[in-house]
C-alpha cells in the first residue's frame, strides 16, 4: 500500500457547501492526511473546469485514487468516475464524500460544528479509498430473442414493434386466443372504435410475422439465467417446451374484481361493467327505464387504497353508449370522485354531462343502498338522500392483479407491489424497467392502465428490450462477491440467501463450492454478511473498506 | 456510574443505497436540519452490515449505530432488508448479552421520499444516545473487561452456527422443513438466544486463556462464572480442539487456546 497516491477535490458547489462550512479549514485538514498527495478545492468540481482539474491532477501528481467531496454519488458519482476513466484511471478507484445533501444542507445554523463533521467524513472517505481495488466489468452476449408473457393489448403491441426492429419474439398467452381484457369489452373510450376490431388487426399483423411465434394455452413454468441468456420452460396443456430468450417482458395484465357480497351483486340485476360491455354488445338495454351505476366499489378503501383509474372513464363511455342506444333510459351515476385527467378525457366528460347523464356525489361514509327495484344515495352536494329506481345496477370495481402474479414475480426475480402489481425499478428514472436487468413490464400488470396507456408503455417497454439486443451484449456488474474456495463449505446458505439466484453450489474438485454467476449478481453484499464461514469478500463494500470508514471522532480529531 | 458533562454521541449510520441513502439525501435538499453528530456510512443494500462491523464499531467506542434499509417489501434488493431484520434483531440479543444496551443499535427503513422522516430519526436517535450517556454507562463492568465482553460478542456473531442458524431463520420460521416441519418464532428465539449465550460464555473463556495458561477455578474467577459451568464448557473446547492442557499445577490442569 505504500504507493497509494490520494488526490482530494474539495467543492464549494456555489455557497451550497462554501456558505456553510470553512472550505480552507478542509482543505487543510485533508492534506494532513495519510497517502495524500494533492488537495484542492473548485467553485464547481463537476463544472468542465473542475473535471479539468480532476484529470490535470491525475496525471500531473500520478494519482492512483481520487477522492470528491461535494453533493451525492447518487447522482454524480457516474460523472466522476468516467472522469477519471478519461484520464486512464480505473473508475473503481473513485470515492465520494457527501457534504452537501449531509451536512451543509442539514448543519446550516452550526458552521463550527458542520466543518468538523465535514473533515471526519472527508477522513472515513480517504481512508476508504485507499483501501479502494481496481475492478473490471466483462460483457456477456445477449441472445436477440424476447419473452413476451402475456398477449393482451400490452404484448401484442410490444411483440409487433421488436419484431418490426428484426427481433425473435415468442409471445406466451394463457388463454386459447391473443386479446386479453379486450375480448370481454365493447367499444373503447374515448372513440368508441370496437375493440374486437384492434384485436383483430393486431393479431393478423401478429400471424403474418416470420419473427413471431405465438404460445396460446401456454403458461411460463420456470425460469432460469440472467439477461442475455434465459432458459425458460413453456407449458402447453400437458406438454412442456423450453425456449430461449435475451430478454422477458411482463405483459400479464391484470382483471376486474368480482364484488361479490356487495350491493347484492348477483351478476344478472346487479352486474359489473364488465359484465354490461356484454349487455351493451348484445344491444339488450332497450328495455330498462332506469340504470344506476356506482363507483369505487371496493378501492380506495383500506384494503385497496389505490384509484383504478379506468373505472370513471369506463362508467361515462358505457353510460353514454346506453343513451345512445335507447335515450329514454336514464342512467345515474353515484361517484365520490370522478377522475378524468388530461384534456381529452376531461372534454369527454363534458360530453357524458351534455348526454343528460345525471351525477350524484356520494361519501364513503353512507354508501349507496341497493334494494330490490330501487336505490336509495346520500347526496353530499344537496344534503339528503334520493330514492332512485333502479332495473340495473352497475358496478364499476377496481382492476385487481392476478392472483399468480406474485408467483411469476418469483420465478423472474422481480417485485411485486403491496396490491400485487408489478414495481418497477423507478418510478421516474426506469419506468418500464425492473431492478433485475432484461426483464421489463408493460401494460395493466404494471398498475391499472388504460388502452391508450398500455400502448404506450408496450412501446416503451420494446425500446428499452431493444437496447441490450441491439448492442448485442450487456456489461456484468463487477461489484460482486468473490468466493474464497479453500474457506468455502458448500453449506448452500449463500445461495439461500441470493435473491437473484447469482450463486450455485456446485460440485468441484475440491467439494462442494458456491460459484457467483456474474451476469445475475446485482452486488447488494446479503450474502456474504451472512456466510457462516466468512468466506465471501464483496467487491468494492469489503469488511476493510467498510471497517476502514467506522471511524471514531477521536480519531479524526487527532 | 459517571455523569458525563458536554457529552456529545457519537454515531455511524449505515444507508442503503437505493431507499435510506436517498431519504437523506432528500433530507438536504428540503433542508431538514438534524443534530450533526450522525455520519453515514453508504452500502449498497442494508443486508451488507454484517453483524461483526456493528460489534466492531462499538469496539471501536462509538456510542450508538444507526442501521437504515428500504421499508419491508420495497427493497431493491427484494429480500436483503428482512435479512438485515433478523441479523439486527440477533445482534441487539447479542449486544445485551455484553452489556450493551440494545438501544444503541437502531434499525429501521426510511424511503426515498421519507426525508423529514430521516431527519426526525437522526434526531430522536441522537437524544436517545445522549440519555444513554457515553457507551459503557450502562454496564457495572471495569473497561477492560466491558471491552472482552464486546471481542467476545463480535466473535460469537463470527461464529459459523450462529451465522447459520439466523440465515435460515426465514426458512425454519416461514417455510417448512423438508420434514414438513415449522419452528414457530418464539421457539426460534429461544434456541438462537441460547446459542449466543453458550456462545457467549465459550468466547470468554477463550479470551480468558488466549494468551495465558489458566486452571478452571482460574477462568471460573476470570469470567465471573460458576467452575461446574466452566469445566462443562472446557471439556467441549478441549474435545473439538480448541484448546489444550498445557501443564498441572498441583491436581488441576491448566488450560490454553491452541
Amino acid at each position: 500500500m505504500d504507493d497509494v497516491r490520494v488526490g482530494v477535490f474539495i467543492c464549494h458547489c456555489g455557497t451550497n457547501i462554501g456558505g456553510f462550512l470553512s472550505i480552507p479549514e478542509l482543505v487543510e485538514y485533508t492534506s494532513t492526511l495519510p497517502h495524500i498527495v494533492f488537495t484542492m478545492d473548485n467553485k464547481y468540481t463537476c463544472s468542465e473546469v473542475g473535471l479539468t482539474e480532476i484529470k490535470n491532477a491525475i496525471s500531473e501528481h500520478k494519482l492512483n485514487r481520487v477522492v470528491v467531496a461535494s453533493c451525492t454519488p447518487r447522482t454524480h458519482e457516474p460523472l466522476f468516475r468516467s472522469t477519471c476513466k478519461e484520464a486512464g484511471l480505473n473508475p473503481y478507484l473513485f470515492q465520494f464524500v457527501n457534504i452537501r445533501d449531509q451536512c451543509s444542507w442539514v448543519h446550516m445554523q452550526n458552521r463550527e460544528e458542520a466543518t468538523e463533521k465535514a473533515k471526519a467524513l472527508i477522513k472515513m472517505g480517504v481512508a476508504r479509498a485507499a483501501l479502494l481495488e481496481p475492478l473490471k466489468e466483462s460483457e456477456v452476449e445477449v441472445n436477440p430473442c424476447a419473452l413476451i408473457i402475456g398477449g393482451g393489448i400490452a404484448g401484442m403491441t410490444c411483440a409487433l414493434s421488436l419484431a418490426n426492429r428484426g427481433f425473435q419474439i415468442k409471445l406466451v398467452e394463457k388463454e386459447d386466443q391473443l386479446g386479453g381484457a379486450l375480448n370481454k369489452l365493447y367499444r373503447l373510450y374515448p372513440t368508441h372504435e370496437k375493440a374486437i376490431k384492434l384485436i383483430q388487426t393486431k393479431s393478423e399483423e401478429l400471424k403474418k410475422n416470420p419473427e413471431i411465434e405465438i404460445f396460446t394455452s401456454s403458461r411460463v413454468k420456470d425460469v432460469k439465467g440472467f439477461v442475455g441468456n434465459y432458459d425458460v420452460t413453456i407449458t402447453h396443456v400437458d406438454r412442456e417446451k423450453l425456449v430461449r430468450a435475451g430478454v422477458i417482458i411482463v405483459a400479464t395484465g391484470s382483471e376486474a374484481l368480482i364484488p361479490t357480497h356487495m350491493y347484492n351483486y348477483d351478476g344478472k340485476r346487479v352486474v359489473t361493467q364488465i359484465e354490461l360491455e356484454e349487455v351493451l354488445r348484445q344491444g339488450k338495454v332497450g328495455d330498462k327505464k332506469s340504470i344506476v351505476m356506482i363507483q369505487c366499489v371496493d378501492s380506495r378503501n383500506e384494503e385497496r387504497p389505490y384509484c383504478s383509474k379506468v373505472c370513471c372513464l369506463t362508467a361515462l363511455k358505457n353510460a353514454m353508449l346506453i343513451r345512445e342506444l335507447n335515450p329514454n333510459t336514464q342512467v345515474f351515476v353515484l361517484y365520490r370522485d370522478i377522475v378524468t385527467q388530461g384534456t381529452v378525457y376531461e372534454d369527454y366528460y363534458g360530453k357524458a354531462r351534455e348526454a343528460g347523464i345525471t351525477f350524484i356525489k356520494y361519501q364513503p361514509e353512507k354508501p349507496p343502498m341497493v334494494e330490490e327495484r330501487f336505490v336509495t344515495v346520500f347526496d353530499e352536494l344537496l344534503g339528503e338522500e334520493l330514492t332512485l329506481p333502479s332495473d340495473l345496477v352497475v358496478l364499476s370495481t377496481p382492476l385487481v392483479a392476478h392472483q399468480d402474479s406474485s408467483e411469476l414475480g418469483r420465478l423472474l426475480k422481480v417485485p411485486v407491489d403491496k396490491n400485487g402489481f408489478f414495481l418497477e425499478a423507478h418510478v421516474k428514472l426506469r419506468p418500464v424497467d425492473f431492478a433485475t436487468d432484461g426483464v421489463y413490464v408493460c401494460g395493466c400488470a404494471h398498475w391499472p392502465a388504460d388502452v391508450g396507456e398500455s400502448i404506450s408503455q408496450a412501446y416503451g417497454a420494446a425500446s428499452r428490450a431493444s437496447i441490450p439486443m441491439s448492442v448485442g451484449r450487456v456489461k456484468t456488474e463487477p461489484l460482486i462477491p468473490v468466493i474464497d474456495e479453500d474457506d468455502c463449505s458448500g453449506c448452500s446458505l449463500c445461495e439461500l440467501t441470493c435473491p437473484f439466484k447469482a450463486i450455485k453450489v456446485e460440485e468441484t474438485e475440491k467439494g462442494r463450492k458456491a460459484k457467483v454467476i456474474a451476469a445475475s449478481c446485482k452486488g447488494c453484499g446479503a450474502c456474504g454478511a451472512g456466510c457462516p464461514q466468512r468466506a465471501i469478500t464483496m467487491r468494492h463494500f469489503t469488511d476493510e473498506q467498510l471497517l476502514a470508514q467506522v471511524l471514531p471522532l477521536s480519531e479524526v480529531k487527532t | 456510574m459517571t455523569t458525563v458533562q458536554n457529552f456529545e454521541p457519537d454515531i455511524i449510520a449505515f444507508l442503503c443505497n437505493w431507499c435510506s441513502y436517498a431519504g437523506a439525501d432528500l433530507a438536504g435538499v428540503s433542508r431538514f436540519q438534524y443534530p450533526p453528530n450522525v455520519r453515514v456510512i453508504r452500502v449498497m443494500c442494508s443486508a451488507r452490515v454484517d453483524p461483526t462491523i456493528v460489534l466492531e464499531a462499538f469496539i471501536r467506542g462509538l456510542d450508538g449505530v444507526m442501521v437504515l434499509g428500504c421499508h419491508l417489501g420495497t427493497c431493491h434488493y427484494m429480500t436483503g432488508n428482512y435479512y438485515t431484520e433478523r441479523r439486527m434483531k440477533m445482534t441487539k440479543n447479542a449486544l445485551r448479552k455484553a452489556g450493551v444496551s440494545p438501544e444503541r443499535l437502531f434499525v429501521d427503513w426510511v424511503s426515498a421520499a421519507e426525508g423529514e422522516r430521516f431527519a426526525s430519526l437522526v434526531k430522536d436517535f441522537t437524544e436517545k444516545i445522549r440519555k444513554l450517556g457515553p457507551l459503557g454507562e450502562e454496564t457495572e463492568l471495569i473497561p477492560q473487561e466491558f471491552k472482552t465482553h464486546l471481542v467476545a460478542t463480535k466473535e460469537v456473531l463470527a461464529q459459523e452456527k450462529t451465522r447459520w442458524l439466523v440465515g435460515r431463520e426465514r426458512e425454519l420460521v416461514d417455510e417448512k422443513n423438508v420434514f414438513g416441519e415449522k419452528v414457530s418464532q418464539e421457539e426460534f428465539d429461544r434456541l438462537i438466544l441460547q446459542k449466543i449465550e453458550k456462545e457467549f460464555s465459550r468466547r470468554k473463556i477463550l479470551l480468558s486463556i488466549a494468551d495465558a495458561s489458566l486452571s478452571v477455578k482460574e477462568i471460573a474467577q476470570r469470567v465471573q462464572a460458576s467452575p461446574q459451568d466452566v469445566l462443562k464448557n472446557i471439556v467441549s473446547l478441549e474435545r473439538e480442539g480448541i484448546i489444550s492442557v498445557t501443564g498441572i499445577d498441583g491436581a488441576s490442569p491448566k488450560y490454553r487456546r491452541t
